[in-house]
């Protein structure tokens, strides 16, 4: 068993990396990068997408090598070459995609690469060892159980887990909240100081500032390859990070007036979805949406949240109940269906179902408008009317592209997702359908998402929008709705909405047993 | 009827389902490190014709059976070289592989012996054990063995992780490249096991075609017994007793159900087996997904 990580000299850098280079064509991701982390802290590493966070901390792992620089580990000089040496110094990466084996236990993926001289395993005693390591740190794990039957954030725990099992005394966590319940990133601020209790280093990259105030000593910021500051947590604000971060200052809570609900447009009742194996994947007694208003819906990934979107778009016919549009029944309509009857979808997979990446942009403006008027004429598509509206629409909602000629795939995430935004709301829907509009984008492009959407909403449409970002879902909505196991499990306004009371909610807990806990 | 569940019966379901347990086994290896091997079949006839030929070279049915393996190995290092190397599509390679060795093996009788269809006899395996064909107690002891490997050594471990996730098995270090070549190279020895024990273990010829899809068999019995050694060799044993079945049935007479239904027995078992009807486990999560490109 590796020994534990011990504690050192709490003065002492653990990492020092000093004007940290790092070229790829075209593009400079680390252009003299400074980072210090002393022995012994929570750093935060802070930084839009695109950054440099990751190519920073790839460097610091052994994924690529620096251009120019050098980097210091306990004081002395490395250069890996691989990751297994950047282990052997003490370092433990837990990646945001987790590198776990579903079908594989505990015991076995932490294990894996580091079985010990024998060729032949000695199952017992390996699982033995991760139980009792996992145990001393409090990680309650089950050694034999199947990682891909845990949720999320027990299969990172069994990434950290790993990490110590190698030896670890340094460890990185890439957007480690980024999949996580808000229930389970408490756990995860727990199990992260109880590691630096215990003498260990953690170098934490995210882009959200309250994780920043959460649970980092001190936090660096990055923006576009170069360090801007580094900070003692305690004796910065949101508003600083946010302006360092972005270059700009920053309007960290959407402004906006309260809601002046019209009448109903879209109302479901009784609608019932039936899985494989005749389970029940939704079953929604009743939702409306109403004009004027933003309905948020908040909920545990795969709690019927897809199913959901899926017949409110209508990709999906439910399996019993009524849906009406505008008080007209639109079951058993397709999605053209759906789009006539004033329904516009910002779907979650912009690659998938958002874009057609290797169309331009103007084309990808087409799709879903062949049959509206000045798209086409007479089954031809006029493609030059087409690449002006595009080229509007881009400087409207600051979609930065060379030119409504340009593949979608060539875009950054934020300006594919705009890209997306501005055809759905060129359309005058009545209805907007948001799901995750937000999901791995800046804090610039978030902003600009959340204003569209109220300003969507200020203009008398019905938004829903769904995340699995409680924040967002509480910062904009007028109405939250909680699914759990496909039903809708609370409703509240806004404004009367507790973190704590929708996050239990979502794990499936009823209101009263948490009353009773207290 | 009495006398049709003899131990004849039970001798012929054990030489059926032999040949099915080595390629089985093969191709659980291939698949289980993640690459697609449909290529069982060309591997099969591969060894099956260079043991005949090797014997007839040679006069040793024993170095015979050793060419025979060396070929289909070969086998199995052309697919390996295809897929894992040189990135290509892993059903393509097999196939390419399977009308190879159809090919080549119906080029060489010509070439060899001068005349379509057969070769002509040479010497067989000698039996052990009181009648019992050597390759048949290798295929039983094989299971197991393959078991141990898969689920009890460090090297199995790493051949799983390598067909579960290429990315998660090479971030803790694991050389999947290297563990996939093992593991094709292996699927094509046990393959060419397979089709030896068919030419010069069972008979003491080989015939073009003579593997009858059995490669595809065996695939399905991998699926069939969801990806575990020991699924995989009771599968092989079901299909090898419906071959067995349909052999007695033709030779016994007045047997109530056409022998013609009784050949498609095999085959229809395969189809079930591979419609999903009956699965048990999901297959290798990595198989057909290629590794990181350095």
């Amino acid at each position: 068993m590796p020994d534990p990580p011990s504690t050192t000299s709490p003065a002492a850098d653990a990492v020092v990396m000093r004007n940290v280079v790092k070229r790829f064509p075209g593009v400079v991701a680390n252009d003299g990068v400074d980072l210090t982390v002393r022995a012994g802290e929570i750093h935060a590493l802070l930084g839009e997408n695109g950054a440099g966070k990751s190519t920073l901390m790839n460097l610091l792992f052994g994924l690529y090598n620096p251009d120019e620089g050098e980097i210091l580990i306990n004081g002395e000089p490395v250069h890996f070459h691989n990751t297994r040496q950047a282990v052997e110094a003490g370092l433990g990466m837990v990646h945001q995609h987790f590198m776990l084996i579903p079908r594989f236990t505990v015991a076995e993926n932490v294990i894996l690469g580091n079985e010990g001289p024998d060729s032949v395993l000695d199952r017992v005693a390996a699982s033995r060892r991760v139980g009792e390591l996992a145990s001393a740190y409090g990680l309650n794990l089950d050694p034999d159980a199947k990682v891909g039957d845990m949720p999320v954030g027990t299969q990172q725990r069994v990434e950290i887990l790993r990490a110590l099992y190698q030896g670890s005394r340094i460890l990185i966590l890439d957007e480690p909240t980024a999949l996580l319940t808000p229930q389970e990133i408490d756990d995860l601020y727990v199990i992260l100081r109880r590691l630096k209790y215990d003498g260990g280093t953690i170098i934490f990259i995210t882009h959200k500032l309250r994780e920043v105030a959460a649970v980092s000593d001190r936090v660096t910021v990055i923006r576009r390859g170069k360090t801007i500051g580094t900070r003692i947590t305690a004796e910065t604000t949101a508003p600083e990070l946010a302006e360092l971060m972005v270059g700009r200052s920053v309007l960290l809570r959407v402004d906006r007036d309260e809601a002046t609900p019209g009448e109903v447009i879209l109302e479901g009742t009784n609608l019932v979805c039936i899985g494989s194996h005749r389970a029940e994947t939704l079953n929604i007694a009743s939702i409306q949406l109403r004009r004027g208003e933003i309905l948020g819906v908040c909920g545990i990934e795969g709690n019927g949240q897809s199913e959901l979107i899926e017949v409110l778009a209508g990709l999906k016919t439910p399996d019993s109940g009524t849906l009406t549009i505008k008080g007209k029944s639109v079951i058993g309509e397709n999605a053209t269906g759906f789009r006539r009857a004033g329904v516009a979808y910002i779907p979650e997979d912009r690659h998938g179902r958002g874009l057609v990446l290797d169309f331009p942009l103007w084309e990808n403006t087409l799709l879903g408008n062949t049959e509206r008027a000045g798209f086409t004429s007479g089954g031809w598509i006029k493609s030059g009317w087409i690449r002006n509206l595009t080229t509007d629409l881009m400087a409207k909602f600051d979609v930065r592209a060379p030119s409504a000629n340009t593949a979608a795939r060539a875009l950054s995430g934020g300006n594919q997702q705009k890209l997306i935004i501005a055809r759905e709301l060129q359309r005058h829907p009545d209805i907007v359908l948001a799901i995750q509009p937000t999901r791995g984008l800046d804090v610039g492009a978030i902003e600009f998402v959340h204003r569209s959407l109220v300003e969507t909403r200020d203009q008398q449409k019905a938004v829903l929008l769904l995340s699995f970002d409680l924040d967002e879902v509480m910062d904009l909505s007028d109405r939250i709705v909680v699914l759990s196991e496909g039903r809708i499990v609370g409703e509240f306004a806004g404004a009367t909405a507790d973190r704590a009371q929708l996050g239990l909610l979502m794990g499936g807990r009823a209101i009263t047993t948490t009353e009773a806990a207290d | 009827m009495s006398d049709f569940f003899t131990v004849a019966l039970l001798t012929a379901t054990l030489r059926m389902a032999t040949p099915l347990v080595f390629a089985a086994m093969g191709g659980l290896l291939s698949e289980r490190s993640g690459v697609i091997n449909i290529a069982l079949e060309g591997m099969m006839l591969t060894g099956a014709f260079f043991a005949v030929a090797g014997t007839h070279w040679t006069g040793s049915s024993w170095l015979g059976a050793i060419i025979g393996v060396g070929a289909a190995s070969v086998a199995g290092c052309i697919h390996a070289f295809w897929c894992i190397t040189l990135r290509g599509n892993q059903i393509v390679a097999g196939t390419a592989i399977n009308l190879m060795a159809a090919g080549l093996t119906a080029f060489l009788i010509q070439i060899i012996w001068g005349r379509a269809g057969g070769t002509d006899s040479v010497s067989q395996l000698p039996d052990v054990f009181g009648g019992v064909n050597i390759l048949i107690i290798a295929a039983i002891v094989l299971v197991p063995l393959v078991h141990f490997y898969l689920f009890r050594t460090k090297q199995g471990l790493h051949t799983m992780a390598s067909g579960e996730s290429p990315q998660a098995a090479e971030s803790v270090g694991i050389d999947v490249t290297r563990n996939r070549y093992l593991a094709v190279v292996a699927s094509g020895a046990l393959a060419g096991c397979g089709g030896v024990f068919l030419s010069i273990g069972n008979l003491s010829y080989f015939t073009i075609d003579m593997t009858a899809g059995r490669g595809f068999i065996a695939l399905a019995a991998v699926i069939f017994g969801g990806w575990t050694p020991f699924g995989a060799a009771a599968a092989a044993l079901l299909f090898g007793s419906a071959q067995a079945v349909q052999i007695q049935a033709q030779a016994t007479s007045g047997f109530p159900v056409s022998p013609d239904l009784l050949v498609a027995l095999p085959y229809l078992l395969t189809l079930i087996a591979v419609t999903g009807l009956i699965r048990n486990a999901p297959a290798p999560a990595g198989l057909g997904k290629h590794a990181n490109a350095h």
